[in-house]
C-alpha cells in the first residue's frame, strides 16, 4: 500500500502539467496532431488513477485541448468527479472544464444535482461562487427545476459576493424554468435596492434582459428604474436602465415624457461617452414614440443631432460610426433634421474605414426624396468608379438600386434617367449583382408603360453590344443583363425601331458562350421579334424581308439546337420547326403574321411576390384531411409516392374516384376557362380577343415627352448627368411658369386665400417628368390582411412572458382596503432549521405615505418571533423602511416556530395624512404556516431511498388528482416548487420524491403519469396534510 | 447579452475561448476561423465594431473587438450591450489579466500583454473573466473588487498547495532544458518509475 503512494505520487512528478503541455505543442509544430493525440492517452491514463490531482491535472489539460477543437466529452464523468473534490483548487478546475464544454445533451449531467446544491450551501463563499459561475453555463430544464430554491434562498445570502451571483444566474433559470419567474421576481425586485452596488448591477442586468424580451410585463418597475436612474453613479447601471428605458417608453408615452429631461440633464453633464450615446439613442426612442404631435420637442432633437455631429466629425472612428448609426435612427422620424447635414455624411462616403462607409450609406437610403434623389446617386455613382475592391463597389450598387427602387420607385420622377443609371451599372466589371441590375430592368420595363420604348430602345444597344458584357460570364455577373435585355426587346418588341437588327444581333454565334438559361430567353424571344419582323411586312406584297429573316432564323437555330443545356435545345428545336413550317407557308404566299404574332399575345402582368401565399383557402377545405382512405400499412415501398401525390393533389385524385357525368365536365371546362381567362400567365385561346399588338387604346398609354431638342447622348459624358442638368433646368421652367401662373392666379382671385403650397420647393412641387403610372402587382382576389407574425416559436423568452403584475396564486394574500396590500410566503430556513422564514410584500394602497410600520407576533409556546437581542418578549419589530403610495417593498421575518398553523400577527401602520398630522391604524391578522412550510428541500440518493421505504416505519397513503392534463415533468416541477420536494429517481411513467421537514420527518411520494400520488411518511398527520396541500395545488389550475 | 468571447493570435490560434451559449467543438474552431478572417483583414485605424459573423446570432449581433499587438479580444454582443461598454469593459480585462496573474511584475501598462503570458495561464485568466462576466452577462466592473476576489481565491489554492505540488516543479524545471528524448519508462516488476530525461554524455 504504502507503495503504491511511493509510486502514485513518482509518477506524478513527471506528469506534464497545463504548462508543459502547452510548450510540447508549441516545441511540436509539424506534428502537432500527432504530439496530442499521444497527450491524450497520457491523459486518459492519468484519469485512470485514484488521486484527485493526478485527475484535476488531467482534466486542466482537457480544458486546453478543448479551446483548440477537440470534443473531451468522454471525460465528462471524471469531470464530474473533480468537481466533487472538496478541495477548492480542483473543484475550480472540475467546473471550469464543465463551463467550457457541458450542455443540455451531456447525460452525467444530472449526476451532478446533489453535487452542486451541496456546493451551494457550501459555508465557504468561493465554492458557492465556482459552483454558481460553473452552473450559469451549462444548466439545464432539470437543473433549474431543482436548484431554483436554493438559488433564491442565496439571492438574500449575507455575503454580497454570493447575492450578485445568485441573482444573476437567476436569469438563466428562468430562461431554462419559467415558472420560477413569478415567486422569484419579489425578491429579484427587492435586490434594485440592494446596498451592495453589485448586487444592484446584478439586478440591473437581469430585469433589463428580462424586460428586453417582455417590456409591458415589467412597465410598473418605471419609477423604481426612475429612482435609480436619477441616483445611481454607477455607468454600468445607468447605460443598462436607459437601454431599458429606451425599450420601454413605446409602451407607454407618458413615461417619455417624463424621461426627457433627465436625460438631457446627462446628456449635457457626463463626461462619459458611452453613457452620452446612450441617452442620445433613448431620447431618440422616446422622440419616436411620442411622434410628431409633440412639437415642442424640436429643442431635444437638436440637442441630439447637434451631439451626433460631433461624434461623427470625432477623430476616433469608433464614435463616428455610432454616430452614424444613432443618426438613422432619428432619420426616421425626423428625416429633416437630419438632411441638413447631408454634406457631412457625403463626406463619410470618402472615409478608409469601409464599416463608416457603409452606415454612411444607410443613411443616404433615407435621406434621399424627389428632390435631391438624381444628386445623391450622381455623387454614388462618382464613388463607384473611385471605389476600390469589388465587394464595397458591389455594395455601392445594390445601395444604388435600394435607393432608386425603395417604396415602389417613390422617389423617382425621371424613369428614363433610372433606365439610362441602370445601363451605366452595367459597366461596371467583375461585378456579382448582374442579376439585381437585370431584375430592376425588368421591373421598372413592366411596371412603367410609359417608359417602354425608351427601355426599349436601350436594350437594344445593349444588345448590340454584348460583346462588352461577355467577358465575364460567371453566375450572377453582369452578363445576367442580357437576360432582361432580351426578353425586354422581344416581349415589347413593337416599341423596336428596327427588329432585324435586334434580331440579327441575337443570333449572333458569340451567344453561345452564353450561361444556358440566358441562351434560352434569347432564342424564345428571338422568336417574338421574329413574329414582329412578319407583322411589320405584312400587307406588303413583296415579302422578301419576311423571308430573309425566315432564313435568317433556319441558318442561326441550329447553333442552339445542338446547345448542351437542355431548355435551350428543346426552345430552339421547337422554334426551328415552327420557322420552317411558316418558311413553306411563306413560299406559298399564305398571310402568316399575324397567327405568329398570336402566340405571344397577351399581357403579362407582375404579381406580388407573397400572392401565392395569400389565397385564402376556400371555406369547407382542408387541407389535411384524407381525400382517400389513407394507405394501409402493409402497402409496398413504391406504392408510398402515389399516395403522398394523392395527398397534394386532391381534386385529381377525387376525380378519379367519383363517377363524372358529361354535365360536370362541361361545366368544369367552363370554370377552367373563366380561371384562365384570369390569369395573366395564361396564353389565351382566343387571340382576337385580347390583342395587345393591334390594340394600343386599350392601354391609355400616356404619351412620354421626350424632349427630343437634347440629344440622347452626349459624347464623352455619362448619359444620367445629362438627365440631371435637363431635370434642374425643368425644375427651373415648371417653377417659372408656376410662377406666372400664380401670378395670374393672384391677379385674378386677389384678396383670396393663397394656397399653402407656396413654399420654396416643396416636396410636392416637384412634377415626374412624364406621367408615369406604376403598375401595381397583382394580388390574389379577398386576399388575407398581413399576418407577418415574424415571431421564433423557439425563442426561449416566449415563455417568459408572464404578467409579473397578477399576484402570486400560491403566495396567500390579505388585503386591507384602502391601506396595505400584503403577500407572503413562508419557508422552511437552511441554515437553521429550528425557524422559518416568512417573506412579506406589502403594497401600500392608501394615497397617504406610510411613514412607519410596526410588526408583531403574539408568541405562543411553540412560535416566537425572533427579535434583535435586547429587545423585549413583547417589543414590535419596526420594519426598516417607508412607503410611499402605490409602492410596495419587501421584507423577512424569522419565526421560530415547530408545528403550529396559525401565528396571529399585529401590524401598527403609520399613515402621513399631511405634512404633521398622522393617522394610525392598528390591522391584526394570522398567518396561515401550511405543513409545506416546513418542508426542506433536501436531496436523497436512490439507494438511500430504497433503504427508508424497506424500513418499514412509513405509513402509506394514497391520492388521485382529477382533471389534470399538465406535460409529467411540469407536475413534477410543480410539486418540487411548490412543495419543496426533490425528484431521487424518474422511470418512464414514474416519479419518486422526496423531502424531510424541519423535525426529521421523511416524506416520499410516487407520483405516476396517471396522476395518482402514493405517499408514505413516518408521520400520518403530516403525510395526510401534505396530500391535502397538493391536492389544493393543483385543484387551482 | 454576451454570446461569447473569443482571445486568438494575428495567425488566428485560439488563446481563450468562452461560449455563453452552447456549440459543438467543430463548430466553436469555424466561429473562431470566421470571426478572425473578419477581424484580420482590417486596418488598426478603423472603428472597432463590425456586423456581419453569419455563424453567431444573426443580425442582433455584432462583433466589438480590441487588437493589442498580437492578440486579438473579440466579444460576441447582441443589442442590449453597449459597444462603447464593451470596448472598455476589454481593456479593463485585459488590465486585469496583466495585474492578477503577473503579480509579481504588476505590470500597468496593459497594452502588453504578452501572448505567451496568456497561453501558460490559460486557466488563470479564465477565473479571472469569471469575475468579471458570467455566463453572458457583466457581473462586476468595480476594478478594486474583481482585483480582491481573484486574490482571495489564488490565496486560498496557495494555501492548499496547489495544483502542481513542489517536487513537480522541480522536474519539471529540468525537464525545460529540452533535452533529446530517451526511453523514460524502466519496468521494475510492478513499479513503474519514470527517469527524467538525463543528457547523453
Amino acid at each position: 500500500m504504502a507503495l503504491k503512494i511511493v509510486k502514485g505520487s513518482i509518477d506524478r512528478m513527471f506528469d506534464k502539467n497545463l504548462q508543459d503541455l502547452v510548450r510540447g505543442i508549441r516545441n511540436h509544430k509539424d506534428d502537432e496532431a500527432k504530439y496530442i493525440s499521444t497527450c491524450i492517452d497520457e491523459i486518459k491514463q492519468e484519469l485512470k488513477q485514484d488521486n484527485i490531482a493526478v485527475k484535476a491535472n488531467a482534466v486542466c489539460k482537457l480544458t486546453y485541448l478543448q479551446m483548440l477543437g477537440y470534443d473531451v466529452s468522454w471525460a465528462a464523468f471524471n469531470i464530474v468527479e473533480v468537481m466533487s473534490s472538496s478541495k477548492f483548487t480542483y473543484k475550480r478546475i472540475g467546473y471550469l472544464a464543465a463551463s467550457q464544454c457541458f450542455h443540455e445533451g451531456t447525460d452525467v449531467i444530472m449526476l451532478t444535482t446533489n453535487q452542486i446544491r451541496k456546493d451551494l450551501s457550501s459555508p465557504n463563499q468561493y465554492d458557492t461562487g465556482v459552483a454558481l459561475t460553473g452552473l450559469s453555463c451549462f444548466v439545464t430544464p432539470d437543473l433549474a427545476r431543482d436548484l431554483a430554491n436554493d438559488i433564491m434562498t442565496l439571492m438574500s445570502h449575507t455575503k454580497p459576493y454570493i447575492r450578485k451571483k445568485a441573482v444573476l444566474i437567476m436569469y438563466k433559470v428562468f430562461l431554462k424554468y419559467p415558472e420560477s419567474l413569478r415567486p422569484a421576481f419579489p425578491r429579484l425586485k427587492e435586490k434594485l435596492e440592494d446596498p451592495d452596488p453589485g448586487v444592484q448591477s446584478a439586478a440591473v442586468n437581469v430585469i433589463c434582459e428580462l424586460a428586453r424580451r417582455n417590456p409591458k410585463n415589467y412597465l410598473s418597475l418605471a419609477p423604481l428604474f426612475f429612482k435609480l436612474m436619477t441616483s445611481s453613479t454607477n455607468n454600468w447601471v445607468l447605460i443598462k436602465i436607459i437601454k431599458l428605458f429606451g425599450a420601454l417608453t413605446p409602451l407607454e408615452p407618458r413615461l417619455g415624457k417624463k424621461l426627457i429631461e433627465p436625460l438631457t440633464n446627462l446628456i449635457h453633464s457626463t463626461s462619459a461617452m458611452s453613457l452620452l450615446y446612450e441617452c442620445v439613442n433613448t431620447v431618440i426612442a422616446v422622440l419616436i414614440s411620442l411622434s410628431s404631435g409633440m412639437p415642442n420637442h424640436s429643442a431635444s432633437i437638436q440637442l441630439c443631432v447637434q451631439k451626433l455631429r460631433i461624434l461623427i466629425e470625432d477623430s476616433d472612428q469608433n464614435l463616428k460610426y455610432l454616430g452614424l448609426l444613432a443618426m438613422s435612427k432619428i432619420l426616421k422620424t425626423h428625416p429633416k433634421s437630419v438632411q441638413s447635414h447631408k454634406d457631412l455624411i457625403l463626406q463619410c462616403l470618402d472615409d478608409k474605414d469601409e464599416s463608416i462607409r457603409l452606415r454612411a450609406l444607410d443613411l443616404l437610403y433615407g435621406m434621399v426624396s424627389k428632390k435631391n434623389l438624381m444628386e445623391i446617386v450622381k455623387k454614388l455613382m462618382l464613388h463607384v468608379d473611385k471605389a476600390e475592391g469589388t465587394t464595397y463597389r458591389d455594395e455601392l450598387l445594390t445601395k444604388i438600386i435600394d435607393i432608386c427602387s425603395q417604396s415602389n420607385f417613390q422617389y423617382i420622377t425621371n424613369f428614363e434617367w433610372y433606365i439610362s443609371i441602370l445601363v451605366e451599372l452595367t459597366r461596371l466589371e467583375g461585378t456579382r449583382h448582374g442579376h439585381l441590375i437585370a431584375s430592376q430592368m425588368l421591373d421598372v420595363a413592366i411596371r412603367v408603360k410609359a417608359i417602354r420604348g425608351f427601355a426599349v430602345a436601350q436594350m437594344a444597344t445593349l444588345l448590340d453590344n454584348a460583346h462588352l458584357l461577355t467577358g465575364n460570364t460567371q453566375r450572377n455577373g453582369i452578363c445576367e443583363v442580357l437576360y432582361a435585355a432580351a426578353w425586354i426587346c422581344g416581349e415589347f418588341s413593337e416599341h423596336l425601331e428596327d427588329p432585324m437588327q435586334t434580331l440579327e444581333a441575337m443570333l449572333r454565334p458569340k451567344v453561345a458562350t452564353l450561361p444556358g438559361h440566358i441562351q434560352a430567353v434569347y432564342v424564345q424571344n428571338a422568336a417574338k421579334l421574329f413574329a414582329t419582323v412578319l407583322r411589320k411586312h405584312d400587307g406588303e406584297t413583296e415579302s422578301q424581308a419576311a423571308q430573309e429573316t425566315s432564313q435568317l432564323l433556319i441558318d442561326r437555330l441550329p447553333l442552339f439546337v445542338q446547345s448542351a443545356n437542355l431548355e435551350v435545345q428543346e426552345r430552339a428545336s421547337c422554334i426551328l420547326q415552327l420557322v420552317k413550317y411558316i418558311q413553306k407557308l411563306q413560299q406559298k404566299n399564305v398571310e402568316v403574321a399575324e397567327e405568329v404574332t398570336a402566340l405571344f399575345a397577351g399581357e403579362l402582368n407582375p404579381v406580388a411576390p407573397k400572392a401565392q401565399k395569400k389565397v385564402p383557402i376556400p371555406e369547407g377545405l382542408d387541407l389535411d384531411a384524407w381525400i382517400n382512405e389513407p394507405p394501409s400499412e402493409s402497402e409496398s415501398e413504391d406504392e408510398k409516392p402515389k399516395a403522398v401525390f394523392a395527398k397534394e393533389e386532391p381534386k385529381h385524385s377525387r376525380s378519379r374516384h367519383t363517377e363524372v357525368d358529361e354535365k360536370e365536365l362541361a361545366r368544369r371546362r367552363e370554370v377552367r376557362k373563366q380561371e384562365q381567362a384570369n390569369n395573366p400567365f395564361y396564353i389565351k385561346a382566343s387571340p382576337s380577343s385580347q390583342k395587345v399588338y393591334d390594340a394600343p387604346g386599350v392601354e391609355h398609354i400616356p404619351v412620354v415627352q421626350i424632349d427630343l431638342s437634347v440629344p440622347l447622348k452626349v459624347p464623352g459624358m455619362p448619359m444620367s448627368d445629362q438627365y440631371l442638368k435637363l431635370e434642374v433646368e425643368r425644375r427651373q421652367k415648371e417653377k417659372a411658369e408656376r410662377k406666372k401662373k400664380e401670378k395670374k392666379k393672384k391677379r385674378e382671385k386677389r384678396g383670396k386665400e393663397r394656397k399653402a403650397d407656396s413654399g420654396p420647393e416643396s416636396e410636392e412641387d416637384i412634377t415626374p417628368a412624364h406621367q408615369v403610372d406604376i403598375v401595381t402587382e397583382e394580388m390574389p382576389e379577398n386576399a388575407l390582411p398581413s399576418d407577418d407574425d415574424d415571431k421564433d416559436p423557439n425563442d426561449p423568452h416566449k415563455a417568459l412572458d408572464i404578467d409579473l403584475d397578477k399576484y402570486v396564486p400560491y403566495c396567500r394574500h390579505l388585503q386591507f382596503i384602502h391601506v396595505l396590500h400584503i403577500v407572503y410566503d413562508i419557508q422552511g430556513n437552511h441554515q437553521d432549521e429550528s425557524k422559518v422564514v416568512v417573506s412579506v410584500i406589502f403594497e401600500n394602497k392608501s394615497d397617504s405615505f406610510l411613514k412607519s410600520m410596526e410588526f408583531n407576533v403574539l408568541d405562543s409556546l411553540n412560535s416566537k418571533l425572533q427579535r434583535p437581542e435586547g429587545a423585549g418578549a413583547h417589543d414590535s419589530l419596526t420594519v426598516p423602511f417607508q412607503l410611499p403610495p402605490g409602492q410596495d417593498t419587501h421584507a423577512f421575518l424569522f419565526v421560530s416556530s415547530v408545528s403550529v398553523s396559525i401565528v396571529a400577527v399585529c401590524i401598527d401602520c403609520f399613515l402621513m395624512q399631511s405634512d404633521e398630522s398622522s393617522t394610525h391604524e392598528k390591522l391584526d391578522f394570522k398567518l396561515h404556516f401550511t405543513c409545506t412550510s416546513y418542508l426542506i428541500t433536501t436531496p436523497c440518493y436512490s439507494d438511500a431511498y430504497a433503504k427508508l421505504l424497506e424500513s418499514g416505519d412509513l405509513k402509506g397513503s394514497s391520492l388521485r388528482l382529477e382533471g389534470i392534463n399538465m406535460p409529467f415533468h411540469h407536475l413534477l416541477a410543480r410539486i418540487c416548487f411548490h412543495h419543496h420536494f426533490s425528484v431521487v429517481e424518474r422511470i418512464d411513467s414514474c416519479a419518486s420524491m422526496y423531502s424531510r421537514s424541519i423535525q426529521g420527518h421523511h416524506v416520499c411520494l410516487l407520483v405516476k403519469t396517471t396522476v395518482s400520488i402514493d405517499a408514505k411518511c413516518d408521520e400520518p398527520s403530516l403525510l395526510g396534510n401534505v396530500l391535502d396541500e397538493i391536492k389544493q395545488t393543483f385543484s387551482k389550475c | 447579452m454576451i454570446k461569447a468571447i473569443l482571445i486568438f493570435n494575428n495567425h488566428g490560434k485560439p488563446r481563450l475561448i468562452r461560449f455563453y451559449q452552447y456549440f459543438a467543438e467543430d463548430m466553436q474552431q469555424q466561429i473562431i476561423r470566421e470571426t478572425f478572417h473578419l477581424v484580420s483583414k482590417r486596418d488598426d485605424n478603423v472603428c472597432n465594431f463590425l456586423e456581419g459573423g453569419s455563424l453567431i446570432g444573426g443580425s442582433d449581433y455584432k462583433l466589438i473587438y480590441r487588437h493589442y499587438a498580437t492578440l486579438y479580444f473579440v466579444f460576441c454582443v447582441d443589442s442590449s450591450e453597449s459597444e462603447l461598454g464593451i470596448l472598455d469593459l476589454i481593456q479593463l480585462i485585459c488590465f486585469f489579466v496583466s495585474v492578477c496573474v503577473f503579480v509579481e511584475t504588476l505590470d500597468k501598462c496593459f497594452e502588453n500583454v504578452c501572448e505567451l503570458d496568456l497561453i501558460f495561464h490559460m486557466d488563470k485568466v479564465h477565473y479571472i473573466l469569471q469575475e468579471v462576466v458570467m455566463g453572458g452577462m457583466v457581473l462586476e466592473t468595480n476594478m478594486n473588487e474583481i482585483v480582491a476576489q481573484v486574490e482571495l481565491q489564488n490565496r486560498m489554492e496557495k494555501s492548499e498547495g496547489g495544483l502542481s505540488a513542489a517536487p513537480a516543479r522541480a522536474v519539471s524545471a529540468v525537464k525545460n532544458m529540452n533535452l533529446p528524448e530517451i526511453p523514460r519508462n524502466i519496468n521494475i516488476g510492478d513499479i513503474n518509475i519514470k527517469v527524467p530525461s538525463l543528457s547523453p554524455f
